[in-house]
C-alpha cells in the first residue's frame, strides 16, 4: 500500500506548494499579482461552492459572497495591471516583452506533460480588468434586479461560477485548459439561459444555445487537436505560438486548424450562421445578457483568436491579402446583424443583433490583421453595451416588458437617469466623436487599409471591401440605435400602469458604464494628435498588444483624418436619416393622429413591393431557423431511404438519359441492361432487398429485454475469452 | 503469497454478479449485481498488483471504483425515472424497444 500513500502524498504536496505560490516553477520577478493571478478565477470559484452549499443562510442570501469574490478578483486584476505596465515599461520594446507563465503538472499520458497554469501579457490582464469589472456591476444591478426571484441563491451561484470560468479561460495557458475553460463559460451561460425554465421558451432558448455552440465545438476539438499535433506533440500555448510565428509548422496545418477554429468562433461569438442562439439568448435574465454580450460569454471567441493569433495570422495569410475567411465572416455578419437589428420590436433582441454586428467588426479587424483595434473594440464594446443591456433592464423593470412598441415610448419624463445613461451608450455605440466606440471602430476601418486617399493607412493588407462594408455598418449602426432611443424614450407612453424610475443599485453600474463609455476611448488616441505629449498616444495597445517571439510581426496602420471624417459623416447620416424618420415624420404624424404611433401607417413597407419582401425576409431573420429545424434537421431524422431513391431517379437515371440522348442505341443498350439490369435490379433493389430480409430476421434479436441483451453479452465474452486463453495455451 | 484464494473468491463473485444481472427482475437488484462484478474485478486487480509488487493495480481499481460510482448514479436515476413512469421497476416490462 505505500506506493499509493506516497503519490497521494506528493500529490498533496504538490498542492501545498502552489498554494504557498513556489514550487518547481519559474517565478520571475514580475510582481505579486502576476506571479499570484491564479487567485483571480479562484476567487469566485470558492465562492460559487460556499453560495451552493451554504445558500440562503448566507447574507443577502449568498448576494453579499458573490459581490466580495468579485470584487476581491477586480482589486487583483487592478494589481495585476499596474504590474503589467512597470513589467512592460521595464522592458525595452526592442528585445520583446515575455509573458508571465507559471504552471504546475497536472497529469502525464502517453509520454506528453498535461499542465495546468497561468499565462499573463497585457491581453489577459486586459480581460482579467474587463470580465471582473462588468461582473461586480451586474452582480451589484442583480441584487436589485431578481430580488424576490425564487432561485435568487442559484442565480449568484452561477454567476460567480460563469465569472470563474470566463477567468480561467483567460489565465489559461494551454489548449486543454482553453477546452475546459470555453465549455464551463458555454455551460453556465446553458444554466443562466434557462433561468426560469418553467417557460418553455426559455428552456428551449438555453438548449438551443447549447446545442448551436456543440456545432462549433466540434472545430473547436479538431482545430486544437491539429495544433496539438502540428507543433510536435504539445499543448502549451507560447510553445505552439511561438513555433507558428517562427514558421516552423506545416503551412497547411496551420490553415486546416485556423479554419476548424474559425468554426468554434462562428458559434461562441454568434457570427453569421451560427449566430441564431444569440438572440434567443435573451431569454435569459436581463443581467446575464449584459455579462454573456459585455464581458464572459461571446468575446471568448475573439479572445482565442486574440490568443492564437500566429495561427489565423499564418493559415489565414492575412498579411499582403484583401480577402480571407476570418474578415468575410466578420464583414458579412457586421452587415447582416445590424440589418436584422431594424425589424425586432424587442429591445433586447436589437441590442442582441447589435452585438452580433459589433463582434462581426472585432472578427473582422482580426481578420485584416487589426489585432490591437479588435481588442480595443472588444474593451470599448463591453463598457457601452453592458450600459445599453443594464439600461434595457431598467426600463422593462419598470414596464414590465420588453416590447418597444406595445410597453414603451416616452420614458424619457419617467425615468430621465435611464434615459441620460443610455442615450450616452447609444452615441458611443454609434460610434460618433469623441465618445468610446469612434475611436475602436475608427481604428478597425483603418487597420482594414483599404483607405488610399489622402496618403492611405499603410495596414497589413488592401481589404477594401472590409473598409466599406465597415463603413456601411456604422450608418446601420447609427439608424437602429436611433430607432431604439426614440421607441424607447420619445413620443407618448404606450404601455399600462405609470412607469418608475428603478433604484440606486440599478441605476449606479448604469452611470459608471456610461462614464466609461464616455472615456474609455482616449486611453487609445492614434497618433495623429500632434499638440498631446507622445506618451499619451497608443496607450492601450502600447500595454495589450506582445511584442514577444510568440506574436506575429504586424504591421500597425497610420491614423487618416480623412477617413475619420468619412466614417462620422457616414454614422452622422445613418442617423440622420433614422431621425428624420422617427424624431421629425412619426412624431409630427402622431401628434396629428393624437396617438403614440411608432411607424409611419403609410411608410415604405406597405406600399413598396421591393421593401416590403425586405421586410419580410427581415422579420424570418433570413429564414435561417427554418433552415436549420426545418431543412437540416429534417433531412437528419428524415427518411434517407427516400434520398437515396430521390439520387436512383434522378442522378442515376438522369446521366443515363442524357448519355442516350446523344447516342440513342447505346443509351437504350445501356438502360435496358446496364441501369436496370445491373444498378436497379441487382445494385440497388437487390441491397434494398438484402438489407430488408436482414432487417425482418435481425428485428427478432431485438427484444427490448435488457436481460437478454447481457445474457448474449456475457456468453459471447465467454466464449472471446474462452478463444483467447486456447489460442494463449497453445 | 497465493493468488489462488483471492482468484476464487473473485471469480465466485463475478459468477454470482452474473446470475444476478441475467435473472433478478428488480432493476435496483440487477444494478447492485453490477457493482458485485465490478468489485470481483477490484479484487483481481489488486491481488494481481500485490502479487507484482506493482501500484498499478491499485491504482486502477480506484479508478474503477470511481467510475462505478457514477454509473450507479446513472443507473439508480434511470430506475428512478422508470419507476416514475410506469410505476415499476421490473426490467422485463422495459421492452419498448423490441424491432
Amino acid at each position: 500500500m505505500s506506493p499509493t500513500v506516497h503519490i497521494a502524498g506528493s500529490l498533496l504536496a504538490a498542492a501545498a506548494e502552489s498554494v504557498g505560490g513556489s514550487g518547481p516553477i519559474s517565478v520571475d520577478d514580475a510582481g505579486w499579482f502576476l506571479n499570484n493571478a491564479w487567485l483571480i478565477p479562484l476567487l469566485p470559484t470558492v465562492s460559487f461552492a460556499t453560495i451552493l452549499l451554504l445558500g440562503k443562510r448566507l447574507p443577502g442570501k449568498g448576494a453579499i459572497c458573490g459581490i466580495i469574490a468579485v470584487a476581491g478578483s477586480l482589486l487583483l486584476s487592478c494589481g495585476a495591471g499596474v504590474n503589467w505596465i512597470t513589467h512592460r515599461d521595464s522592458v525595452g520594446s526592442h528585445d520583446g516583452v515575455p509573458a508571465v507563465h507559471r504552471s504546475l503538472e497536472w497529469l502525464r499520458s502517453g509520454g506528453v506533460d498535461h499542465d495546468v497554469g497561468i499565462l499573463l501579457d497585457g491581453l489577459s490582464v486586459m480581460m482579467l480588468f474587463v470580465v471582473s469589472f462588468i461582473s461586480l456591476l451586474v452582480h451589484v444591478y442583480s441584487t436589485d434586479y431578481v430580488s424576490g426571484d425564487s432561485r435568487y441563491t442559484h442565480f449568484f451561484a452561477f454567476l460567480s461560477l460563469f465569472t470563474a470560468a470566463m477567468l480561467f479561460f483567460v489565465v489559461s495557458d494551454n489548449l486543454l485548459q482553453m477546452i475546459v475553460g470555453w465549455e464551463l463559460v458555454g455551460v453556465c451561460s446553458f444554466v443562466l439561459i434557462g433561468h426560469w425554465w418553467e417557460h418553455r421558451v426559455n428552456s428551449n432558448a438555453a438548449l438551443k444555445a447549447f446545442l448551436t455552440n456543440r456545432v462549433g465545438d466540434v472545430g473547436l476539438l479538431i482545430g486544437m487537436t491539429v495544433l496539438f499535433f502540428a507543433a510536435g506533440n504539445t499543448f502549451d500555448t507560447l510553445t505552439i505560438t511561438k513555433r507558428i510565428a517562427a514558421g516552423e509548422v506545416g503551412r497547411t496545418a496551420v490553415l486546416v486548424a485556423a479554419v476548424c477554429l474559425t468554426v468554434a468562433v462562428m458559434s461562441k461569438s454568434g457570427q453569421f450562421v451560427l449566430h441564431t442562439w444569440l438572440p434567443d439568448a435573451m431569454a435569459g435574465p436581463t443581467p446575464v445578457s449584459a455579462l454573456i454580450h459585455a464581458a464572459t460569454m461571446v468575446v471568448a471567441g475573439i479572445f482565442m483568436i486574440a490568443r492564437l493569433y500566429p495561427v489565423f495570422w499564418t493559415g489565414m495569410s492575412i498579411e499582403g491579402s484583401s480577402i480571407n475567411l476570418l474578415a468575410v465572416v466578420g464583414s458579412v455578419t457586421l452587415l447582416f446583424g445590424g440589418f436584422l437589428a431594424f425589424t425586432q420590436d424587442d429591445i433586447k433582441k436589437v441590442l442582441a443583433y447589435s452585438t452580433v454586428s459589433q463582434l462581426g467588426y472585432m472578427v473582422m479587424a482580426l481578420g485584416v490583421g487589426a489585432w490591437t483595434a479588435a481588442i480595443f473594440h472588444l474593451f470599448t464594446h463591453a463598457f457601452f453595451k453592458a450600459c445599453l443591456f443594464l439600461g434595457s433592464g431598467s426600463v422593462s423593470h419598470a414596464v414590465h416588458s420588453f416590447n418597444m412598441k406595445t410597453d414603451m415610448g416616452g420614458l424619457r419624463k419617467h425615468m430621465p437617469h435611464t434615459h441620460r445613461t443610455f442615450v450616452m451608450a447609444t452615441i458611443a455605440l454609434m460610434g460618433l466623436p469623441p465618445l468610446a466606440g469612434f475611436w475602436s471602430k475608427d481604428e478597425i476601418l483603418v487597420g482594414t487599409g483599404g483607405w488610399g486617399l489622402f496618403g492611405g493607412t499603410q495596414a497589413n493588407g488592401a481589404y477594401t471591401s472590409m473598409l466599406v462594408m465597415g463603413m456601411i455598418g456604422a450608418a446601420v449602426t447609427a439608424a437602429y440605435m436611433i430607432r431604439v432611443v426614440y421607441l424607447t424614450f420619445y413620443g407618448e407612453y404606450r404601455g399600462h400602469g405609470r412607469p418608475h424610475e428603478s433604484g440606486l443599485r440599478i441605476l449606479l453600474p448604469l452611470y459608471v458604464l456610461a462614464f466609461f463609455a464616455v472615456v474609455a476611448g482616449f486611453l487609445n488616441l492614434p497618433k495623429g494628435f500632434q499638440w498631446l505629449p507622445e506618451s499619451w498616444h497608443e496607450r492601450f495597445g502600447h500595454y495589450v498588444e506582445p511584442v514577444a517571439a510568440y506574436f506575429p510581426h504586424i504591421g500597425h496602420a497610420k491614423p487618416s483624418w480623412s477617413l475619420a471624417l468619412v466614417s462620422t459623416v457616414i454614422a452622422l447620416a445613418g442617423a440622420g436619416v433614422s431621425w428624420h424618420y422617427y424624431f421629425r415624420r412619426v412624431r409630427h404624424r402622431s401628434a396629428v393622429e393624437r396617438m403614440s404611433l411608432t411607424e409611419l401607417p403609410d411608410g415604405p413597407v406597405s406600399r413598396g413591393v421591393v421593401p416590403r419582401a425586405v421586410h419580410t425576409l427581415l422579420v424570418n431573420k433570413y429564414y435561417f431557423d427554418h433552415l436549420y429545424t426545418g431543412v437540416i434537421v429534417r433531412i437528419v431524422k428524415g427518411p434517407l431511404a427516400r434520398l437515396a431513391y430521390w439520387f436512383n431517379q434522378r442522378v442515376i437515371d438522369g446521366v443515363v438519359d442524357g448519355t442516350g440522348r446523344k447516342s440513342v442505341v447505346a443509351g437504350r443498350v445501356l438502360y435496358r441492361y446496364f441501369d436496370q439490369g445491373l444498378l436497379d435490379n441487382l445494385i440497388v433493389d437487390g441491397s434494398g432487398r438484402t438489407s430488408d430480409s436482414a432487417g425482418e430476421n435481425l428485428r427478432r434479436m431485438q427484444t427490448g429485454k435488457v436481460q437478454q441483451y447481457a445474457a448474449v453479452l456475457f456468453a459471447v465474452s465467454a466464449v472471446i475469452a474462452g478463444v483467447f486463453i486456447m489460442v494463449l495455451a497453445w | 503469497m497465493l493468488l489462488n484464494s483471492f482468484l476464487l473468491l473473485a471469480g465466485l463473485l463475478f459468477c454470482i454478479g452474473v446470475y444476478g444481472v441475467l435473472v433478478r427482475r428488480n432493476g435496483i437488484m440487477v444494478l447492485m449485481s453490477v457493482e458485485l462484478i465490478l468489485n470481483s474485478v477490484n479484487i483481481n486487480l489488486v491481488a494481481f498488483g500485490a502479487f507484482h509488487g506493482d501500484v498499478g493495480g491499485e491504482v486502477f481499481a480506484l479508478f474503477v471504483i470511481a467510475v462505478a460510482a457514477a454509473e450507479v448514479g446513472i443507473g439508480l436515476a434511470i430506475v428512478l425515472l422508470m419507476y416514475r413512469n410506469r410505476l415499476t421497476t421490473d426490467f422485463a416490462e422495459a421492452d419498448m424497444l423490441k424491432g
